[in-house]
């Protein structure tokens, strides 16, 4: 168990008409999705199909086109006066993701500092707090991802697995309201993501709010509350795990399932 | 490698431990295998011109040693003259101030650029364009004769009237054109430097930070700057190096006092000029030889984590 996480209902992430273009191109197209506190929803798709934008859009990495996104009822990038829309300060922004954690695909941990730096650099930087205030958190924390022995160590002594795990223990010293997963096994292995599939399991059964874009069938069959499939930047279906992994409707999502089976 | 050589020789010395002791066992393991033994191949072409280069060196050595027109007599009276040593003190200082405003007004350039406004990204642009595109010598003179060509600088705003009024010679004395004349010079070389380090950096690092809420101060202070450090120090220790001898160019300002006009002096009143190049030339490399050691420490500080080819990253233990 990572952390107790007490959650009380209600919507967590709210994505509203939410179109995104890159220049001319469209990446997104309407999208609408509502993800419940201490809901896991893997966000399924092939390459290139907007998943990955999308849960960028959701921290605001990536600005919107069209739309609205709520976290926590808060809406997210922006503030509505008057019936217009300002962007927010930078400062603003900053301090609206620090409620939001992120794993990414290539890690991204800082190589220039150890992995309990690591783990601190939310606390310490962004918090403001002491490093001695902030160590024994960040210490439980690579214990429950099982990296207690190699806390002194620097990214580039690590496996791709451990700095997967150290990443996402970085994301939790924030205690965030919701995490979010960017293919966090794509860079890895095969050996090695099981480990971090572990992880992010034992995360779910804490009752942590995830959004995970993954290519891995296993997990959200095992794991998801809520399954979405995504194509040419369209949510083709979404539903209960059960239902769109078992019985998907849509043609798209069945050749796409049968595919990656 | 180097630790087995040093195990057998410890062993061969005769010192007995327990380590020695494996390494016996494991050195009559190795007794066993036939080793290779073969000629390497000869570079008799290699031997004919080291042979060559070492009597060259040798010669040239002697010839200094022996010419009578080095009055290396001279040069020893004044290594330590109180004049030179004026000088020494006068270019290291020049070197250490122009540097340090030319590191300020590079990161300000850097970050202009990057800004994101299209006003101040032009006039950064432009000013690398400048004092990159003329000579430091003409810029050095224009900061000396500034004085005449605006006798007085005085800001006057419409209602509030005159903020400041002041005689240009009292601020732009010589040392300031000087410092200001390389320093504005430097920037626009470093900022070229800095920004090619910032965009070495992978951009997945900014991304990390920004994903922890991180204020854009702080991203480029703590996780930016610290990893564009390793490849801005080189070439930054190449500047450092070339400023130290560009400020022998300060006399077009008129500037006195450093070490290339001293040495320039005393050899006019003796009329000896190589001896006095001598001196100068060894105290420029003995503020050369100062400043690369700080640059090794300075990299070595900065591999921190990231230099896969150093040994031992030693972890850094925290309180």
């Amino acid at each position: 168990m990572i952390m107790d996480i007490v959650q009380n209902g209600g919507i967590c992430v709210d994505i509203r008409g939410v179109h995104k273009f890159f220049g001319d191109f469209q990446v997104l197209f309407d999208v609408n999705l509502q993800i419940d506190k201490g809901e896991v929803c893997v966000v399924l798709g092939p390459s290139g199909s907007g998943i990955s934008t999308l849960l960028r859009c959701i921290n605001h990495l990536e600005t919107i086109g069209a739309g609205r996104i709520f976290v926590n009822g808060g809406l997210i990038g922006y503030e509505e006066k008057n019936g217009r829309l300002y962007c927010l300060s930078s400062e603003a922004i900053a301090t609206q993701r620090q409620h939001i954690g992120m794993v990414f695909q290539r890690f991204n941990l800082f190589p220039h500092m150890t992995a309990l730096e690591n783990v601190m650099s939310g606390p310490v930087m962004v918090k403001g707090k002491r490093r001695r205030e902030a160590e024994p958190f960040a210490v439980s924390l690579l214990q429950q991802v099982g990296l207690a022995d190699h806390m002194r160590k620097y990214p580039g002594q690590l496996s791709g697995g451990q700095q997967q795990r150290v990443a996402i223990a970085r994301a939790m010293a924030m205690r965030p309201d919701v995490l979010l997963f960017d293919e966090p096994t794509s860079a890895l292995d095969p050996e090695l993501v099981g480990e971090v599939l572990e992880t992010m399991k034992d995360l779910a059964r804490s009752g942590m709010t995830m959004v995970v874009v993954t290519h891995e069938i296993g997990f959200a069959r095992e794991v998801a509350d809520k399954v979405v499939f995504m194509d040419e930047g369209r949510i083709v279906e979404a539903g209960p795990s059960e239902q769109v992994l078992g019985n998907p409707q849509n043609e798209r999502t069945k050749s796409f399932l049968s595919k990656v089976l | 490698m180097i630790d087995r050589i040093r195990e057998r020789r410890r062993a061969a010395l005769g010192f007995a431990s327990k380590i020695d002791l494996d390494l016996m066992t494991e050195k009559s393991k190795t007794n066993l295998i036939e080793f290779n033994n073969p000629v390497p191949v000869r570079h008799y072409g290699r031997w004919v011109m080291t042979a060559f280069l070492v009597i060259m060196a040798v010669s040239i050595a002697a010839s200094l040693a022996t010419n009578p027109n080095f009055h290396w007599n001279v040069v020893g009276r004044y290594l330590f003259d109180p004049q030179i040593l004026r000088g020494v003190g006068w270019t290291l200082g020049l070197t250490v101030v122009a540097m340090s405003v030319s590191i300020a007004i590079a990161a300000a350039l850097v970050i202009m650029r990057d800004s994101g406004n299209p006003v101040l990204s032009k006039l950064s642009w432009f000013w690398v364009w400048f004092f990159r595109g003329t000579p430091v010598y003409t810029q050095l003179v224009f900061w000396g004769l500034l004085s005449v060509l605006y006798p007085r600088i005085s800001i006057s705003l419409p209602i509030v009237g005159d903020l400041f009024d002041l005689r240009t010679k009292d601020v732009f004395t010589p040392a300031a054109a000087a410092i200001a004349g390389l320093a504005f010079n430097e920037s626009a070389y470093l900022a070229e430097i800095f920004r090619a380090g910032f965009k070495a950096v992978d951009g997945g690092q900014t991304e990390a930070a920004e994903a922890l809420g991180m204020r854009r101060m702080k991203i480029l202070l703590r996780i930016v700057i610290p990893q564009a450090m390793r490849m801005i120090i080189p070439p930054t220790g190449n500047e450092t190096i070339g400023m130290l001898k560009t400020t022998s160019l300060v006399l077009a300002v008129p500037f006195a006092y450093d070490l290339t006009f001293a040495a320039n002096t005393i050899s006019n009143r003796l009329y000896l000029p190589i001896p006095l190049l001598v001196v100068a030339a060894t105290w420029y490399l003995a503020i050369t030889s100062l400043l690369m050691w700080g640059q090794s420490h300075l990299e070595r500080h900065f591999a921190r984590g990231l230099d896969r080819n150093q040994a031992a990253i030693m972890p850094k233990e925290s309180a």
